[in-house]
């Protein structure tokens, strides 16, 4: 895989949400992503990045296109140090949320990309990883 | 510093002024900085009097103690009508750092057999001096915060308008993100405006909304689940294909709420529902 477009974004408040759609949206339209996909890339990143930020009291994304074979991508990794998830399978549920909202934002966004992984550790943190494929 | 030093300091007010201006004079940047000379030497004069009325051998090394006070309300004060009168924070803040020299050339003269002393003194001023700088371009950018929120509110007012669009039907674009105090806005402004206007539909269309994620769709449940607790209905329109598709994926249900592709549509559903026709008439030309 080799990497073109690489970019490292800050969520700390609501605004930034916007910013970071914003830089995706670009690097989408840059490697000639539909605009179906551009629109499901940009919900699955608005979804992540808003947990990160009211779950996870904010943090770090990076922003990268990757390349496999013929294929290109957007990858995003987003990045809390955040009280962390304790349960991930019942988390990637449709309907299950600890807070106030549908509960459709982690297995929602798995939907809407390729490539999802997601890591947590309790009392350490959380780290999602998605590719969209510009064909995917 | 030691407080001989400071009345010593006191004593040279009018020796640190005049150096003081003749070096602003001579700055390149005195003819943006100031109208004329006598501008300068009353500002000047005026400031100085303050440092050198608040400057004490205890405070000068605690930035934040309350008896400095005085001197950065003073500070703020002029950075703002400086500001106002269209001087760069550049401008503003080259104007208090020069204060520096002027001290500094005083101290010299105070303090010529101890150069510890002198350096000592020397490194106190200085920080003294770049905390006022400090001070000054902390205004700046308060002001600067104080416009952004406030056209963050104006912004918030007026990018949802209610439009009445036929008796008993009004409507409302939405353009841009659609985040909580947004939501808060839209709803209280299409709430009132169905009680104000007697309407018993309200469109809502958010052909202007970039991304539709789960949030998004939860206020738009709640605003429409509000509007019908009125007895009026909602209809959603401006529903493009991408986002038709990236909700479902999403895995939200809408199917509970009326929408339409396109404003055009949501209208004609709209006077359907009220039994009104749209028909094209056709002119008499007999007369």
């Amino acid at each position: 895989m080799t990497t073109n477009i690489r970019e490292q974004l800050s969520i700390r408040q609501e605004r930034d949400l916007i910013i970071c759609r914003n830089r995706v949206k670009e690097a989408a339209v840059k490697i000639g992503m539909g605009i179906v996909n551009q629109t499901k890339l940009i919900t699955a990143v608005s979804e992540l990045a808003r947990n990160m930020l009211i779950y996870g009291g904010g943090g770090n994304v990076l922003l990268e296109t990757v390349t496999r074979g013929r294929e290109q991508g957007v990858q995003i990794v987003f990045e809390d140090k955040g009280p962390g998830i304790a349960d991930i399978n019942k988390a990637m549920q449709d309907g299950f949320t600890t807070g106030k909202s549908m509960g459709m934002g982690l297995p929602g966004a798995r939907r809407l990309v390729s490539e999802f992984f997601i890591e947590s550790t309790v009392g350490i943190g959380t780290t999602v990883k998605i590719i969209k494929w510009k064909n995917g | 510093m030691t407080t001989k030093t400071v009345e010593s300091l006191r004593e040279k007010h009018d020796l640190i002024l005049t150096y003081w201006i003749s070096q602003r004079e001579m700055a390149d940047d005195f003819g943006g900085n100031f109208n004329s000379s006598d501008d300068l030497k009353a500002q000047s004069s005026e400031l100085l009097e303050i440092v050198l009325k608040t400057i004490t051998p205890e405070n000068i090394t605690d930035p934040y103690s309350p008896d400095l006070q005085p001197l950065f309300d003073y500070i703020s004060g002029l950075t703002i009508s400086r500001a106002k009168q269209g001087f760069s924070p550049r401008e503003t803040a080259t104007y208090i750092f020069s204060l520096k020299d002027a001290l500094l050339r005083a101290l010299g003269e105070i303090i010529t057999d101890d150069t510890q002393e002198l350096y000592r003194t020397t490194l106190e001023v200085s920080k003294f001096v770049d905390n006022i700088g400090i001070t000054s371009f902390e205004t700046f950018i308060k002001g600067r915060e104080e416009v952004i929120l406030s056209q963050a509110d104006e912004m918030a007012e007026l990018s949802t308008p209610v439009i009445k669009v036929w008796d008993g039907i009004i409507a409302m674009p939405i353009i841009g993100t659609l985040d909580s105090a947004r939501t808060q806005v839209v709803m209280e402004n299409l709430l009132q405006g169905i009680v104000d206007s007697e309407s018993s539909i309200a469109i809502l269309d958010i052909s202007g909304v970039p991304a539709v994620d789960s949030l998004v769709a939860q206020h738009l449940i709640k605003t429409v689940n509000a509007i019908r607790l009125l007895g009026a209905d909602c209809v959603i329109s401006g529903i493009r294909p991408e986002i038709a598709q990236t909700v479902v994926h999403l895995g939200i249900d809408l199917s509970k709420m009326v929408t339409k592709a396109t404003l055009a549509s949501a209208l004609k559903y709209s006077l359907t529902t009220l039994q009104l026709e749209v028909r094209r008439v056709q002119k008499d030309k007999s007369n």
